[in-house]
């Protein structure tokens, strides 16, 4: 594997183990898997919409890289997801200090601003084999697996990224839909706990997902998430499942669980982001809530409080990755690294205030804002990195199954 | 919108003699001025809906890909499934067009023959708030229906809010996350697609007829029923459809302003087509929205009984 020759020796050997033995090693499951959907989507794809595994052979074509020649960079993003400066909200320090060291021009978009619908709107051009005009583009994990099982991410060169080698968490490098981290890298990661109003709740703690569902003192108060990873993992946490491993059984209880407190009205609402107002002024005391979020709304109002549930908490990270067709996958490479460098890292993280994926940050956070560094929902301490699960990765049919269920608790 | 927005009345082929005369450059004006909305047509609104059709005749599922079938029972499933969503859509649309119409006649009424040279002003302030997003209006009533706010209070202390549970369109002594929240939202957001048309139409009335109307001894309730709102109809018509038709599609509202219990079916196609890919019956839900409201607007404008629109 000649990719590693240039990393220092443990780092390579750790990284090979990884790929060759761990879950990244190709079992012959998965390509049996891989092949059959293969032969058989290619007969669908003659009509109507093309198979999820379609993909799977073409994606590993080497699509041809311009950044040599061409040293520019389009960069989609969630918005006010990168550090801006304080007095000019078009300075993007760390994104400005990158295009003057590397030379190369980027052109930032905010333009994702929901999972599914991003994907919706790029999926005709992957499918089609053409650019979608973008070389780096954050999604959150399970959407980023969607892209990868389609053969519609390119695989990342370790060479280009020693930053990323050597700084990435360890507890990051072998997720569930990237195994070995070959095609993304964690541009920040999340944490779904529980967060309340102590002014709306009377003082009352909230402690656990058990009493959002069925503490009546919260009845028509609570409220959970439209993202049935988050809303369904959680509950399932409570209930002393795994959900990192579940069953469709399992998955149906928890459902029915949800139901139960929609049904009588315990349950308010199911929020995108916008329970963050609601949360503000207490017309919602109570609910799941992204942690990022919440470091931020305490900025402002000191009566909002989280909880990580004694049963466990839910963490995905958003990852960065280059579609099929990218043209400028080297630069791409590199602004990856660049923030993989502690110090940057650091100033993102001291900005956006979500989870950061790199080794080193804190000490250089600390340098910053002291608070921020000690903030187990920024720097995750040894006891929250215990607490936290991913969600189960499922394959597209399974994820049409569980989404409609779903679906219709939240009465959608 | 579609419904209302037939071609105009171009002169079809039966008309026109099938081989042009020499030098009948001219008879030709009418199809290359048609010609950019023709192509709109078919590019916006013709393809999407051929292709959209074969997606709600398909079958398979989001791993294995979905093959054109001819799989009719997407439609007795979407329909059976959400029957219920059809039904509350319906029913909140015709809901907020009443409010609508209940509220912008007069409004209308006032600008058109009363503003005197503020009507213009006026005209304006109905259009100010589409200089906003749609989404942030929709999120400006979760502060104006807030449980704390003052809006809340005072229709509590009033009792109001008991009558409304009463009725079964609020719940616990709160607005939002309750059906009237959902319809006081969509009434405010389509309200100017009311009051423009109404306002054209009644503008154009000639206040000689009022004046005729009175030297004929009728009482002003009399000159209302049997000039006024006879005259205005066709903007009460055009109101009613541009209020309606969107309103039963929407979905913000009911999302950001409802519980589970009042998504609508624009809710439950967003739902199936992004998140569970179920392209089929979502495409199928969409055909039967398309439907539903083509056979309501249909009996709605025999009864009304108007050809012209505006």
């Amino acid at each position: 594997m000649d990719v590693f020759d240039s990393l220092p020796e443990p780092i390579a050997k750790a990284w090979e183990r990884s790929l060759t033995g761990g879950k990244a090693a190709l079992s012959r499951r998965r390509l049996l898997a891989a092949t059959g959907a293969a032969a058989g989507g290619a007969a669908l794809a003659a009509c109507g919409i093309p198979a999820s595994d379609d993909g799977k052979k073409k994606g590993e074509s080497k699509d041809p890289d311009y950044s040599k020649k061409e040293k520019e960079l389009i960069f989609s993003n969630w918005t006010l997801y990168i550090d801006v400066d304080d007095k000019d909200e078009n300075k993007r320090p760390t994104l400005d200090r990158f295009q003057k060291e590397s030379g190369i021009k980027v052109k930032y978009n905010e333009d994702v601003n929901d999972n599914v619908e991003f994907f919706g709107k790029i999926r005709p051009q992957l499918e089609a084999g053409q650019s979608t005009g973008r070389d780096i583009i954050c999604f959150s994990d399970f959407m980023a697996g969607r892209l990868i099982r389609h053969g519609w991410a390119q695989r990342l060169d370790p060479k280009n990224m020693p930053n990323v080698v050597t700084n990435m968490e360890p507890r990051f490098r072998n997720a569930a839909h990237d195994p070995g981290r070959q095609y993304t890298v964690p541009w920040a990661g999340l944490a779904t706990v529980v967060a309340y109003n102590k002014k709306a709740t009377k003082g009352r703690k909230v402690t656990s997902v058990e009493q959002l569902l069925t503490d009546e003192s919260l009845k028509g108060k609570a409220a959970m998430l439209t993202e049935m990873q988050d809303t369904v993992g959680m509950t399932l946490l409570d209930m002393g499942k795994d959900c990192t491993k579940f069953t469709e059984d399992e998955f149906d209880a928890a459902v029915a669980r949800i139901q139960k407190a929609v049904d009588n009205k315990q349950l308010r609402r199911f929020t995108g982001n916008d329970y963050v107002e609601e949360l503000d002024k207490g017309d919602i005391a109570a609910c799941l809530a992204w942690a990022g979020d919440v470091v931020q709304m305490q900025f402002e109002n000191p009566d909002i409080e989280f909880v990580i549930p004694q049963k466990g908490y839910l963490y995905a990270t958003d990852d960065l990755l280059v579609p099929a067709k990218a043209r400028h996958k080297a630069n791409a490479e590199a602004l990856m690294d660049f923030y993989y460098d502690p110090k940057n890292a650091a100033e993102l993280a001291a900005w956006v205030n979500y989870i950061c994926p790199v080794a080193g940050a804190k000490e250089e956070l600390a340098k910053i804002d002291k608070e921020l560094a000690a903030d187990p929902l920024i720097i995750p301490d040894e006891k929250m990195i215990k607490a936290g699960r991913v969600f189960m990765e499922l394959d597209d049919d399974a994820e049409t199954t569980y989404e409609d269920k779903f679906s219709k608790v939240i009465g959608a | 919108m579609t419904a209302l927005a037939p071609p105009p009345p171009a002169a079809p082929e039966a008309d026109a003699p099938p081989p042009p005369p020499p030098g009948g450059r001219r008879k030709l004006t009418p199809y290359w001025l048609l010609l950019p909305a023709i192509l709109w047509l078919l590019v916006f609104f013709a393809v999407p809906m051929f292709f959209q059709a074969s997606t709600s005749v398909q079958s398979g599922s989001s791993g294995e890909g979905y093959e054109l079938t001819w799989h009719w029972a997407n439609y007795t499933d979407a329909m059976s499934e959400y029957a219920e969503h059809f039904g509350r859509s319906i029913m909140y649309a015709a809901a907020a067009t009443l409010l609508c119409l209940v509220i912008g006649y007069p409004l209308a009424y006032m600008i058109a023959f009363r503003a005197g040279r503020w009507r213009n002003v006026l005209l304006v302030m109905v259009i100010a708030p589409f200089f906003t997003s749609f989404l942030i209006r929709t999120l400006a009533w979760k502060h104006i229906l807030s449980d704390g706010g003052p809006l809340v209070g005072a229709l509590d202390a009033l009792h109001l809010l008991d009558v409304t549970a009463t009725l079964g369109m609020t719940e616990d002594d709160r607005l939002l996350a309750t059906p009237l929240a959902v319809i006081c939202g969509l009434t405010y957001n389509f309200l100017p697609f009311m009051i423009l048309p109404l306002y054209s139409s009644l503008e154009r009335i000639n206040p000689a007829l009022h004046e005729a109307a009175q030297d004929l001894y009728a009482k002003p309730a009399t000159v209302f029923r049997k000039v006024t709102f006879p005259l205005s109809l066709p903007g009460v018509v055009a109101g009613t459809l541009l209020t309606f038709i969107p309103a039963s599609g929407d979905y913000i509202n009911a999302k950001l302003l409802g519980s589970p219990g009042e998504q609508m079916i624009g809710n439950a196609i967003q739902r199936q087509f992004l998140n569970v890919r179920d392209y089929p019956t979502a495409a199928a839900m969409s055909f039967l929205l398309m439907a539903a409201i083509l056979i309501i607007v249909t009996v709605y404008i025999r009864r009304a009984g108007t050809e012209e629109l505006v």
